[in-house]
């Protein structure tokens, strides 16, 4: 018989941790890094709430007491589309075609652990784990307006880290002109991919001076919680002067190019999406005007601002061009 | 579309009483029952319509539109293919089901979608090709409604009654094409409607232009059921 002597630097079995816990640690940290967060964003959800047609968001906890922390002064005052439209109501081709397609398929992909390379015209290319790249920047709250092409809109508070911070620290060469993006192409996760309706993997660019504007972030949440995978996990980004379809999802890959990249849409049909794609109503998209949207929640429709109303801020980056041809 | 002859009278008469009193409210419920769904999804369901309802209800009616057009068109080819000439009895109310979806459908876009913004109204239908065809494929049927009674049937003459009422098939052409025209890039489901019509028009003209020389009794047959 087996006499075990317990060592008092043995661990005891209460000590260690649950395989699932372990397993799972990434996800772990992040709700913990993303629920300190939530208090920060307390007064926002506590908005919407308040709204009246809003829904809280489904893992709201009791509104936290504390003082309210400031607010980005880049956001905005609109009120805000509530959790529930905002998380059932988007594009997102790579979970079929429909809008409500993304919120049924997208619990198929895995959106931990997650690596994303920076590369290119670089002197610090690397391939950092999501976590670590969110761990590694500050952390804000932007509520911003989202125009899509197809002439609805929403206001969502996202959570995310200033793009240029991440640019930054990558030390792009003075050749790099642009930022090309890709989001993950594995149609096992991804069963719109199956299908040839874009050209996948999804791509987007952003010239450098519209990727390091401070409005561009690169969001990681919203209503203070990891973004959902529908909404474009784990690491998305936002650019809110243009249309929905430039701000690309469940990104994999930012490069640092010297050419204007390709974009998928534009590939589809060039005619309709341009590489710029800023919100204009003066320019039509050919099939349907762009003069007004359709804020969800309201049913009258509004006129549409240049720029998405953040002309103030990103009218000087295009000054001189031609809008018209440069949509 | 003479009156119903004298033989086999009284098997006839139960029909006639059949379908009368029976299949056709039951027809005519059925018809009813997207409409009906769409309204319970509004009123009573929270959130049924989702986050965009207006989209949702305009886009609906249009589906129900193009379906009951391709119903309709359904009609003489069930009636030759299968042999059941009872079925040219529903023709009518189904193609004014058609069209009362296509004025639903277009009376959402107005009224609701564009909330009566005539400017925004008239240029998007001479901008838009897509509202264009849509507008178009609209006005074609307005003189199959108007025309759809028995007295407007007898003061056109059967003839002429029927030639005009060869513009559904334009009209059917035009409202896929609208519905392919609108789609960004998945365009499967205007697909299987177009071919859909593909086939009801395909057979059309393949009855039309094929003589088929083992009925030649056909003419001289009385036609087999009076229009109501």
């Amino acid at each position: 018989m087996l006499i075990r002597m317990r060592n008092s630097s043995d661990i005891s079995p209460s000590e260690i941790t649950p395989q699932s816990i372990y397993l799972d640690r990434r996800r772990f940290l992040a709700a913990g890094a993303l629920g300190a967060l939530g208090l920060a964003v307390g007064p926002g959800r506590t908005r919407a709430a308040d709204a009246p047609a809003a829904s809280p968001p489904a893992a709201a906890g009791t509104p936290p007491k504390l003082a309210p922390i400031a607010r980005s002064p880049l956001s905005t005052d609109d009120p805000q589309t509530p959790f529930e439209a905002v998380t059932r109501y988007n594009n997102f081709y790579e979970f079929g075609t429909d809008k409500e397609d993304p919120v049924r398929n997208a619990s198929k992909m895995h959106a931990r652990p997650w690596r994303v390379t920076i590369g290119g015209l670089c002197a610090k290319p690397g391939a950092y784990d999501v976590d670590d790249l969110i761990r590694a920047n500050r952390l804000e709250e932007r509520i911003y307006r989202l125009r899509c092409v197809e002439a609805w809109s929403m206001v969502i508070p996202w959570v995310g880290i200033p793009m240029a911070d991440v640019i930054r620290k990558a030390e792009p060469l003075g050749s790099a002109k642009f930022v090309a993006m890709r989001t993950l192409l594995d149609p096992q996760q991804m069963p719109g991919q199956r299908r040839g309706i874009l050209e996948w993997p999804y791509v987007e660019g952003l010239r450098l001076d519209e990727a390091t504007h401070p409005l561009t972030i690169l969001a990681v949440g919203l209503y203070g919680e990891v973004l959902p995978n529908q909404s474009g996990a784990p690491i998305r980004l936002i650019v809110p002067w243009k249309y929905g379809f430039k701000s690309i999802k469940s990104i994999v890959a930012l490069e640092f190019v010297e050419e204007m990249p390709p974009t998928s849409w534009n590939r589809q049909a060039p005619n309709e999406y341009g590489f710029y794609a800023n919100v204009n109503p003066a320019v039509d998209h050919p099939r349907w005007s762009q003069a007004r949207e359709r804020r969800i929640g309201e049913f009258f429709r509004r006129e549409t601002l240049p720029f998405n109303g953040y002309g103030e801020q990103v009218a000087s980056l295009y000054a001189g061009m031609d809008l018209a041809k440069w949509y | 579309m003479a009156a119903a002859p004298a033989p086999a009278r009284k098997r006839r008469r139960v029909d006639d009483r059949f379908v009368r009193f029976v299949a056709k409210p039951l027809v005519f419920a059925l018809c009813l029952m997207p409409l009906a769904w769409i309204a319970w999804q509004a009123l009573a369901v929270p959130g049924g319509l989702g986050a965009n309802p207006i989209d949702t209800v305009n886009r609906f009616l249009g589906d129900w539109a193009l379906r009951f057009l391709l119903i309709s068109l359904a009609v003489s080819p069930v009636k030759e293919i299968a042999g059941l000439a009872v079925v040219m009895r529903f023709r009518r109310m189904l193609g004014l089901f058609a069209f009362f979806y296509v004025v639903l459908h277009l009376s959402s876009w107005i009224g609701l979608d564009q909330f009566f913004a005539w400017r925004h109204i008239w240029a998007d239908i001479v901008k838009r090709p897509y509202i264009t065809v849509g507008m178009l494929a609209f006005t074609l049927l307005v003189p199959l409604a108007v025309t759809s009674t028995s007295g407007m049937i007898k003061r056109l003459g059967a003839r002429a009654w029927k030639r005009l009422h060869m513009l559904v098939y334009p009209a059917a052409m035009l409202a896929c094409f609208h519905f392919l025209m609108l789609v960004k890039a998945d365009v499967r489901e205007p697909l299987v409607y177009a071919a859909l019509l593909a086939v009801l028009l395909g057979w059309r003209a393949v009855t039309r232009w094929l003589p088929r020389p083992a009925r030649p009794a056909e003419a001289a047959k009385p036609a087999p059921l009076r229009t109501p």
